[in-house]
């Protein structure tokens, strides 16, 4: 078993190296990049369980947010693009013991993946799904993406976009989520709070956390590095419980951030086990 | 509630019998998507798993279904879906993913004709080209082709032995004839069934390297929980598991997933030989057209031509050696096939001239009748 040992006093290490892959560090991330503060909140949280690290698997897809699977020192898996949430479920389903985190991005998840996401909400599938939402695929150099806010401008949308992007966690609300949450990158204590509250719900758990992506959105949209933070810090607004439906990202009226979903429902593995293999609840 | 095993004789068709073999090599999980000729797997998987305390789920598509049983892989559990053409070509990718990953799994394809949604409810065989070529980037793979309801319980446990010793993903290329097919099937007593497990790692779990090659070249495969804290990745990596991207990590990480077929194909090649010892014109056959070929043999062998059959039990590794060698011995080779003409090439390729070749094909939808055989032996036959 691998421990976790809350409290290292005395050593001089950093507080998360033990779940870092320290042999793969530095990581690819750019500076300015938002996903490598998310993923240290996703680090404390699951420190800040207190459950053994061999009882976590992380899954991402593909991306600069499904490159975090790759730095976790737990059984972490880097599958393909858009496919996270079923190899996570096939994780749950025959090891129901395990938390399966998904770490990974808007055009993963919601885009190639969006199919697969709606459905594991569905089923109330017993997993923690963390999306890094930087409004635009990354890796790829800067293309519209399925999140991306209307006449942005991205690769692919020079003249500014003409689609609409998905309120994520609306769209988590209709396909029965039953914890969702919205924090930014910025709110670092928050958000790991958040991720302890969802690896601990039992069944399919939404944080949706907007995260800056300077090199391929900012630059684009002459919005530096620092303007998106202020904007994380001085255009949201706190409001837990708000209505999904008044939760899509316009900073002109007030981003919202907090919980809005946190309700018991019994999970796919419970119900399957109930139903199939006449196990008690 | 039944046992794994259904010790005794059933008139059952080949894609429940599919199923049954799976239970009897222990198979724990199953993930699917309705498709005809296939659905009938999954049916009886989904009947039959809660007897074992194992695990169905019925997904979105076959792009998750096939992610799923990598997921529930890794776990440690024998795992498997079944599918037809349209989502053989959707689970293509993650495919390679398992070859490259070196994750055990069962793919059963029960063929249906294509292109596209094609003759839904008609077999064909002419997938075969897909299952060693169809995700992208060299790979080798295994594929079995069993010919009888029978063959497709006895040879879903060696599918699963197979993939469980060399940690890779075996197709099950049956066809809607076989799949659809009703005939007595005898199952063993369980004491009687070999089943495989693949190697577990012993020892020290810091710094472990899930891919560092043990005997066959085949790398002990830790389950998640273990703490063996794997990394498990489809870009290319090193044994650690670690993505490397170099040249010299590419040529090492293809040797080992190619050596691992390569250079076990005695163990893992199965061929029939069917009146083969004095035979001037060999047939090549498998699946469902290997019973045509059977007719044809005899057929022939009451006119007074030496014919035999060389059925291929794995289609995938190919038995270069075998044909090679035949080729020096034989006046032709006809392969009979359901489809315009897929392993006929392989076998004009190691026929390298010496012999001369015949395909007897059909587009899809109903057997190849023998006398399209015969007409070809015939003509092999009066060849200079
Ligand atoms: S491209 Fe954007 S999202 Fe990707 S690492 Fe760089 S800043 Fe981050």
């Amino acid at each position: 078993m691998t421990k976790n040992v809350k409290q290292q006093a005395g050593e001089a290490k950093h507080p998360l190296e033990d779940l870092v892959r320290m042999d793969r560090i530095p990581h690819i991330w750019c500076s300015g990049c938002g996903i490598g503060s998310v993923f240290s909140s996703c680090l404390t949280a699951i420190k800040n369980t207190g459950i053994d690290y061999s009882k976590f698997a992380m899954v991402s897809g593909i991306g600069c947010s499904g490159r975090g699977a790759g730095y976790i020192n737990i059984d972490s898996f880097h599958t393909t693009h858009g496919r996270a949430i079923p190899f996570a479920t096939g994780i749950k389903m025959a090891n129901p013991d395990i938390n399966v985190i998904v770490f990974s991005g808007d055009g993963d998840l919601f885009a190639i993946g969006g199919n697969h996401f709606i459905h594991a909400a569905r089923r109330n599938m017993d997993i923690t799904v963390i999306c890094v939402n930087n409004m635009i695929y990354g890796m790829t150099g800067g293309q519209v993406a399925a999140t991306t806010p209307y006449l942005a401008r991205s690769a692919t949308t020079e003249a500014g976009n003409p689609e609409s992007p998905f309120n994520l966690p609306l769209l988590a609300y209709a396909a029965g989520a039953t914890y969702i949450a919205r924090w930014t990158m910025l709110h670092t204590r928050d958000l790991a709070d958040a991720i302890v509250a969802a690896i601990h719900r039992k069944g399919f758990s939404f944080i949706e956390v907007l995260s800056p992506c300077p090199i391929n959105y900012g630059r684009r949209n002459k919005e530096k590095s620092i303007d998106t933070l202020k904007n994380y810090h001085d255009k949201t607004i706190i409001k837990n419980g708000a209505d999904p439906v008044t939760l899509d990202i316009d900073y002109g009226k007030g981003v919202i951030l907090g919980k809005f979903v946190d309700i018991d429902k019994p999970t796919h593995d419970e119900k399957y086990r109930k139903i199939y293999l006449r196990e008690k609840e | 509630m039944k046992s794994a095993v259904l010790t005794g004789e059933h008139f059952i068709n080949g894609d429940e019998a599919c199923a049954e073999g799976a239970i009897a090599a222990g198979c724990m999980f199953f993930a699917g998507y309705p498709i005809t000729p296939a659905t009938e797997v999954a049916e009886q998987m989904a009947l039959r798993l809660p007897d074992v305390g194992g695990t169905f789920i019925q997904m979105e598509d076959e792009i998750a279904a096939m992610t799923c049983i990598l997921g529930s892989a890794w776990t440690g559990a024998k795992s498997m879906t079944a599918t037809s053409g349209p989502g053989f070509s959707l689970m293509m990718e993650t495919v390679g993913l398992a070859v490259v990953t070196e994750t055990p799994c069962v793919v059963v394809n029960v063929q249906r004709s294509g292109p596209s949604t094609g003759l839904p409810t008609q077999g064909a065989q002419a997938d075969m080209m897909q299952a060693k070529w169809g995700s992208h980037g060299d790979y080798e793979i295994i594929a079995i082709a069993p010919s009888s309801p029978q063959e497709m319980f006895n040879l879903t446990i060696t599918a699963f032995n197979l993939s469980e010793t060399y940690r890779v993903p075996v197709f099950i290329m049956s066809d809607e004839i076989v799949g659809h097919m009703s005939e007595k099937v005898v199952i063993p007593p369980a004491g009687k069934i070999r089943t495989v497990s693949r190697p577990k790692p012993k020892g020290r779990k810091e710094n472990f390297k899930p891919y560092a090659p043990g005997p066959k070249g085949v790398a002990p495969m830790p389950a998640i929980g273990e703490g063996y804290n794997v990394h498990v990745t489809g870009l290319t990596h090193d044994e650690k598991g670690y993505p490397v991207m170099s040249v010299d990590t590419q040529k090492e990480m293809m040797a080992r997933l190619l050596g691992k077929i390569r250079n076990n194909l005695q163990d893992i090649i199965l061929t029939e030989d069917y009146q083969l010892a004095d035979a001037e014109i060999v047939l090549i056959s498998y699946g469902v057209a290997a019973r045509t070929s059977y007719t044809a043999v005899q057929t022939a062998r009451r006119m007074g031509i030496k014919a035999g059959l060389l059925r291929l039990i794995t289609v995938w590794p190919f038995p270069d050696d075998r044909i090679q060698a035949l080729a020096e011995q034989v006046k032709a080779f006809v392969t009979v096939e359901i489809n315009m003409g897929q392993i006929c090439r392989e076998v004009q390729r190691c026929a390298q001239g010496r012999a001369r070749t015949y395909f007897v094909g059909h587009p899809g939808g109903a057997i190849i009748p023998p006398a399209d055989v015969m007409a070809a032996i015939k003509e092999a036959m009066q060849a200079k």
